[in-house]
């Protein structure tokens, strides 16, 4: 009987993650036994109908990411695996990769089969010092097991798998930011078109997935798209990682079926708000996503219909303000996070957020004017989607608008009298 | 060609360029900063934007890039509905950059303040602290003020992207991003200068200019050509209160595009140096004091001395003074100023242009070109303009590819990415490493006459016709095999050669390499570099004869007229000194104090070239015409009045009719009848300020304008401005566009070439088809311990050039380059110098690269003259040696500097 907890059925906090023997006598590297045996192209079928978004943020259909990759050429191709993890508020990747790290790695063998890749990156974030020693450690197992190298189960397929651990730009999570990192050089992102899938790492076809994402593939792979598609509640696909942060009384992230609401998650897993708050807004997928109000709560966790409440699911970890916290203060703590790691590129990200963080800090000082609320306003048209080299400016600017959109009375109040909000 | 509507105007324009340039060659107005026409776009300052409609129906739009758009067919574009994005883009852009145009260097020519009033942002609205940063010293050349960088890249693009240089990038992030070097110091790349042009505003500024600092409507500006080299880059010289200020670079698609080096540009302070001549003296004998001799006097003791006396031209001198004195003295008493080896190397490219089935290579054709060998020239030291132009040769491998994945060639930075490391084929034969080894598939190290060997042996094996090459051991053989295939694979190869290496062997071995490339419907390119700015105008002037500088040491003349040239620095010193004493006259024509000038009986004050004007001829025998920037103080004459009685028109056309092929000369100047209804073109703008209060403390009468009588312009505001429709192009500049991001409004086409000003005129135009070749005439190996070649300074072997202050701090004293076993084998320690058999002692350097048994000995720096020096020498370690405070080792920038391991004397 196939799970219904594909990705963290080895996870058990408090225990060391299974090392290749007991991954393997768990079901592990199943995937790896059968893919061997099919096409590649079948296998970028199957997952393309099995209907599963990239789980960095995006949600893009991700066997329909891999379908644009050319044909081999017998050149080189790569598949580099983003854990690059910096968006506010998100922490899942680490939770996969530190208690199962041989599932990323039977998932990278399974994708690099399906591209005919024999190259895998892993792009970790540097923090997560853990995760890189656990890798290390199962890289090395499944080397010393015959999954990576040379001619894996004697089908003739070679793959190596490296890791490289980020010297920490939020940035590097952008995918032609993380490839320009991985190739040594400063991590601005690319001008798209040319896509990576036809000129990425060091040139040749490359494909960036995400951690969560990968993982997802052994699962399909063994179990395929019917198993796959009925894990998700409704006519929602799959399972992925939620979570919760702020003042909850059980933040963390658990797998959950896509389709459970935002009410589902915050009451059953997180156990609702602490005692003496109260919601007063969310953001559903990290730092870069708009406000959700408690009125959006019985939405599905799932990217088109938070789409249509005016926001984006995201990375699917909700960040909970409540009401004994400044909005204007939680804005501007992020602007200022972004401004800092705008990579300096296009002038509107480069120059644009840091007087938008000015103009906050204004405001929470009690020195702003409502000319400063009209500037703001300005700002997140100017930084709009498409006005920018890539993606960093129109998200910051994402819980500014739909901050500004629900609070402005509070926007304006800063005006009068600063920050009325208690610091804690 | 595809037709597009840009708000509501239909062009027609070319799908394979970006939407910005064709916009912008359609006349159209449309701010940017990063995109360049030689750079390509990377969309990364986003001033450029404009809206694109999906279809009829769309009224949004989405805001697009122009730089990043390829035009489509039909396609819908507004450039007005996206003013308030641009006005948006540049607000933010400006809220760090000060408020000191006043006092900055770029103001008034700056493409920050064109943009910012085209961009219609006008009140700042931020009120934060400006973002500061700390400046750099980055040596005499570039002024750093980091302060006004608006962060558009393009700098960084240039200098690493395009031009190759390693000590500069970018640094920090977000808007703390910083441009400069990982630490203070001097900028190692040649091109450096270039950083002024390419940055938009002040951050990186002409620093000569700036301690003698005028705005750019206040300078006297004339088209000219660059002295530097052979290349004759074209240049806009300015001028004010009779001193040269600056050079900048003057568009011209086939020479140097929009880009000079840094010799070129920051040497010309020679201008204003004190060891101008600026009187005429005349002496009665060698022991006497001169006196002052007036014009007419000095003249007529020309006219005397001129009777029964010989000439000496000169390869820096101009095509029509060197012409004047071989009229004066007759054809026989005419001699070429330079030795008999280097005119028979010029006459030697002469003929192989003549005869050989191949193209002359401009630099247009060598960036062009798909494969490369380099045999023997060190172009960064003596041409430095071709080393820029091989560095983009080499990305033609990446532009092919990107083709074939139908990219197209202006995403410079996808080109990058896709590209890497991989390049076009570039082989280097030659006796050291050279500063072009970092894309070089292959460097050979040998001697000139090793690199001819291997010449002619790849010539024989493209085509077995030619002359074969015996002995080769196998290692030479899979060389040969190698170049040859991919020389012949290439669809454009480029064989490089020159003067030098001193070696007309090797510039066979480029004959006939270029030549066997020929297979009926390919011809290959050939560019072969010549000393001096008129070396191959010199050469045209002596195709009837052989004179050569040895010859007029030799003929017992009595009396000799020395045209702009220092005689000691072309052949030995003891010759020239037995010649000089031989002599019972000596005239020279000089700008500046030289040896052979001081010993002179009369020396008369010749113009430099920012005086007069002319006609240079470059390596591949362009001739390009030179226009004076000022006039000089009253005694200082063009060499040309001090010649001839005859106008310069008249002497062009007398030139231009007794050189064959020379009919294109005489048609470089529109002539002096010429007029655009009736007014000639001014040499100042119509901002010109200040011209009746500039000689105010002297005298309130203002004194009569100078008069060009000349050409077409004139040493005044008055007249038709060169703007747009101009036949010279005396400065870029046009209405609402005041810096030289101006250029475009001269030509046909963003980026291509100029409307009416000429690319100069190719005097030679090969026409041969058929095949023939040069024999190997193999040398012996000269006797001595060490066999001697010549190494060549961008900044200090060419010799006026070397007497400008900013190019003095670049520059280093004479020193020998030896390979660290020899330096062993003659114990030298690292504080120790070297004798050099009969001629002093100098400092050494240790490069790996240079064979063992061979010393190179740099041209032209003070202290070591390479004309004194047999063809091998005996070297020693110099006893009682302290290092000549003129040695500056730091200026030598090579890649195998090795240093010296002082322990083991030098021994690896």
């Amino acid at each position: 009987m196939a799970t219904d907890k594909p990705l963290t059925k080895n996870i058990e906090i408090g225990r060391a993650p299974f090392d290749f023997k007991q991954y393997e006598a768990a079901g592990g590297y199943e995937s790896v036994r059968k893919v061997v045996t099919l096409a590649p192209g079948d296998v970028v079928n199957l997952v393309k109908d099995a209907g599963l978004g990239g789980r960095g943020g995006a949600g893009f259909n991700t066997g329909l990411k891999w379908s644009f990759v050319p044909a081999p050429d017998g050149g080189p191709r790569y598949l580099v695996i983003n854990g690059d993890e910096m968006e506010p508020g998100t922490f899942k990747d680490r939770l996969l990769i530190e208690h199962d790290p041989h599932l990323l790695i039977e998932g990278m063998i399974t994708t690099c089969f399906a591209l005919q890749a024999q190259t895998g990156y892993i792009f970790l974030r540097g923090e997560y010092t853990v995760c890189e020693e656990r890798l290390l450690t199962a890289i090395k197992e499944a080397y010393d097991n015959g999954m990576l190298g040379k001619n894996i189960l004697g089908s003739g397929f070679d793959l190596d798998i490296y890791l490289h651990t980020s010297a920490g730009r939020y940035i590097c999570g952008e995918e032609t930011a993380l490839i320009n990192a991985l190739e040594g050089k400063r991590a601005n992102p690319r001008a798209k078109p040319p896509f990576p899938q036809v000129s990425g790492l060091w040139g040749r076809p490359t494909v960036v997935n995400n951690v969560e994402t990968i993982c997802n593939i052994p699962g399909i792979v063994n179990n395929g798209v019917e198993w796959y598609q009925g894990l998700g509640l409704g006519d929602f696909v799959g399972t992925r990682i939620s979570g919760v942060s702020g003042r909850v009384k059980n933040p963390g992230c658990w797998e959950v079926p896509v389709g459970i609401t935002f009410r589902q998650l915050l009451e059953d897993y997180a156990g609702g708000m602490q005692d003496g708050y109260e919601l007063k807004a969310f953001l559903p997928g990290g730092g870069s996503t708009d406000f959700l109000m408690p009125e959006h709560l019985d939405l599905p966790m799932d990217p088109g219909a938070v789409q249509k409440a005016g926001s984006r699911l995201g990375t699917s970890l909700i960040m909970v303000l409540d009401d004994k916290t400044c909005p204007v203060g939680c804005i501007r703590n992020l602007i200022k996070f972004f401004a800092h790691e705008s990579c300096g590129w296009c002038t509107p990200c480069r120059d644009g957020l840091p007087w938008t963080e000015q103009m906050l800090n204004k405001l929470e000082d009690g020195t702003g004017s409502l000319k400063d609320i009209e500037i703001l306003k300005e700002m997140t048209g100017y930084m709009g989607i498409g006005n920018t080299f890539c993606a960093l400016a129109p998200g910051a600017m994402e819980p500014l608008q739909s901050g500004l959109k629900y609070f402005i009375d509070e926007f304006e109040a800063h005006v009068e009298h600063g920050c009325s909000y208690s610091k804690q | 060609m595809v037709k597009i509507t840009v708000d509501g105007k239909v062009l027609e324009v070319d799908e394979s360029k970006n939407l910005l340039e064709e916009v912008l060659s359609q006349g159209e107005d449309l701010p940017y900063f990063c995109w360049h026409p030689s750079m390509g776009s990377v969309g990364s300052c986003r001033q450029c934007a404009v809206i694109e409609y999906a279809n009829d129906e769309d009224e949004c739009g989405r805001l697009n890039m122009a730089c990043m758009t390829s035009p489509r067919e039909g396609a819908r574009y507004s450039i007005e509905k996206a003013s308030k994005f641009r006005a948006q883009a540049i607000e933010s852009i400006m809220i760090n950059h000060p408020h000191d145009c006043p006092v900055c260097e770029e103001g008034g020519e700056c493409h920050l303040q064109d943009m910012t009033v085209m961009s219609g942002h006008n009140y700042r609205r931020y009120d934060g602290k400006k973002k500061t940063h700390t400046n750099q010293y980055l040596g005499p050349f570039i002024g750093h003020e980091m302060n006004r960088c608006i962060t558009c890249y393009r700098c960084v693009r240039f200098y690493k992207d395009y031009a190759g240089g390693t000590d500069f990038g970018p640094q920090a992030s977000h808007d703390n991003t910083y441009f400069g070097r990982w630490q203070e110091g001097p900028l190692e790349s040649e091109f450096s200068g270039n950083l002024a042009e390419v940055c938009p505003t002040g951050v990186f500024t002409d620093k000569p200019f700036s301690k003698h600092y005028v705005r750019k409507w206040d300078l006297q500006t004339a088209p000219s050509v660059c002295t530097g080299c052979s290349v004759g880059c074209n240049t806009n010289p300015g001028e004010r209160y009779g001193t040269l200020r600056r050079v900048v670079n003057r568009f011209n698609d086939e020479v140097n595009g929009y880009f000079l080096c840094d010799r070129g540009r920051f040497g010309t302070g020679y201008v204003n140096g004190d060891e101008r001549i600026t009187v005429s003296m005349t002496r009665t004998a060698h022991d006497v004091a001169p006196h002052l001799a007036s014009t007419d006097e000095a003249r007529a003791q020309l006219q005397a001395m001129a009777a029964n006396g010989i000439g000496i031209g000169s390869p820096r001198a101009s095509l029509e003074a060197n012409f004047a004195l071989k009229e004066l003295v007759g054809a026989e008493n005419f001699y070429a100023g330079i030795s008999a080896n280097e005119l028979a190397m010029s006459k030697q490219i002469l003929d192989i242009y003549r005869s050989r089935p191949v193209n002359i290579a401009s630099i247009k054709d060598i960036e062009a070109s798909d494969a490369v060998l380099i045999l023997g020239e060190d172009v960064t030291n003596t041409a430095a303009r071709l080393a820029l132009a091989l560095r983009q040769s080499v990305r033609n491998l990446g532009k092919k590819m990107a083709r074939d994945m139908k990219f197209p060639e202006w995403q410079d930075a996808a080109i990058r990415q896709l590209t890497m490391d991989r390049k076009s084929p570039l082989y280097i034969l030659s006796a050291h490493a050279t500063r072009l080894d970092d894309i070089a598939a292959r460097v050979e190290i040998g001697t000139a006459a090793d690199s001819a060997r291997l010449g002619f042996a790849i010539a024989h094996e493209i085509d077995s016709s030619a002359p074969a090459v015996h002995d080769l051991n196998a290692d030479e053989k899979a060389q040969v095999t190698t170049i040859a295939n991919a020389l012949k694979e290439a669809g454009q190869p480029l064989i490089i050669s020159g003067t030098g290496a001193m070696s007309q062997a090797l510039i066979a071995a480029a004959a006939n390499i270029a030549t066997a490339l020929n297979d009926g419907d390919k011809k290959a390119n050939l560019a072969l570099v010549s000393a001096e700015a008129n070396s191959m105008g010199l050469a045209l002037l002596m195709e009837n004869s052989s004179n050569s500088l040895d010859d007029a040491i030799a003929s017992k003349a009595k009396a000799a007229i020395v045209l702009e040239n220092d005689l000691y620095r072309r052949a030995p010193g003891s010759s020239v000194d037995s010649f000089i004493g031989s002599l019972d006259q000596l005239a020279v024509l000089e700008s500046l104090k030289t040896r052979t000038g001081e010993q002179a009986n009369l020396v008369l004050a010749a113009g430099t070239f920012a005086e007069t004007s002319g006609t240079f001829v470059n390596y591949e025998v362009r001739a390009q015409h030179y226009y004076s920037v000022f006039k000089p103080v009253e005694a200082i004459r063009p060499s040309t009045f001090w010649l001839s009685d005859k106008k310069l028109s008249e002497l062009t056309q007398s030139c231009a009719d007794s050189i064959s092929g020379g009919e294109g000369i005489a048609s470089l100047t529109p002539g002096a009848g010429f007029s655009f209804s009736g007014m000639k073109v001014p040499r100042q703008q119509h901002r010109y300020s200040g011209r009746t209060a500039m000689r105010a403390n002297i005298n309130v009468h203002e004194p009569k304008q100078e008069q060009d009588e000349e050409g077409i312009l004139t040493y005044s505001m008055e007249g038709v401005s060169a703007l747009k429709d101009a036949t010279v192009f005396n400065t870029a500049w046009a209405g609402g566009w005041n810096s030289n991001q101006s250029v475009f409004k001269f030509q046909t086409h963003t980026g291509g070439a100029l409307k009416q000003a000429g690319h100069g005129h190719c005097l030679v135009q090969s026409t041969a088809t058929e095949k023939s070749w040069s024999d190997l005439v193999e040398t012996e190996k000269p006797d001595g311990d060490f066999e001697v070649f010549p190494l060549y300074h961008l900044f200090g072997s060419e010799e006026l050039t070397a007497k400008t202050d900013a190019i003095k701090e670049k520059a280093t004293s004479a020193y020998i380059a030896i390979n660290q076993a020899d330096a062993g084998k003659l114990g030298l320690q690292a504080s120790d110098g070297v004798s050099v058999e009969h001629n002093g002692a100098v400092p050494y350097i240790i490069r790996s690269s240079i064979a063992p048994g061979t010393v190179g000995v740099p041209v032209g720096l003070q202290g070591l003259n390479f004309r004194d020096l047999p063809a091998a020498i005996a070297l020693a370690k110099a006893a009682d040696w302290t290092s000549p405070s003129e040695w500056q080792a730091g200026n030598i920038i090579v890649s195998d500097k090795a240093p010296v391991n002082v322990e083991n004397g030098g021994e690896a």
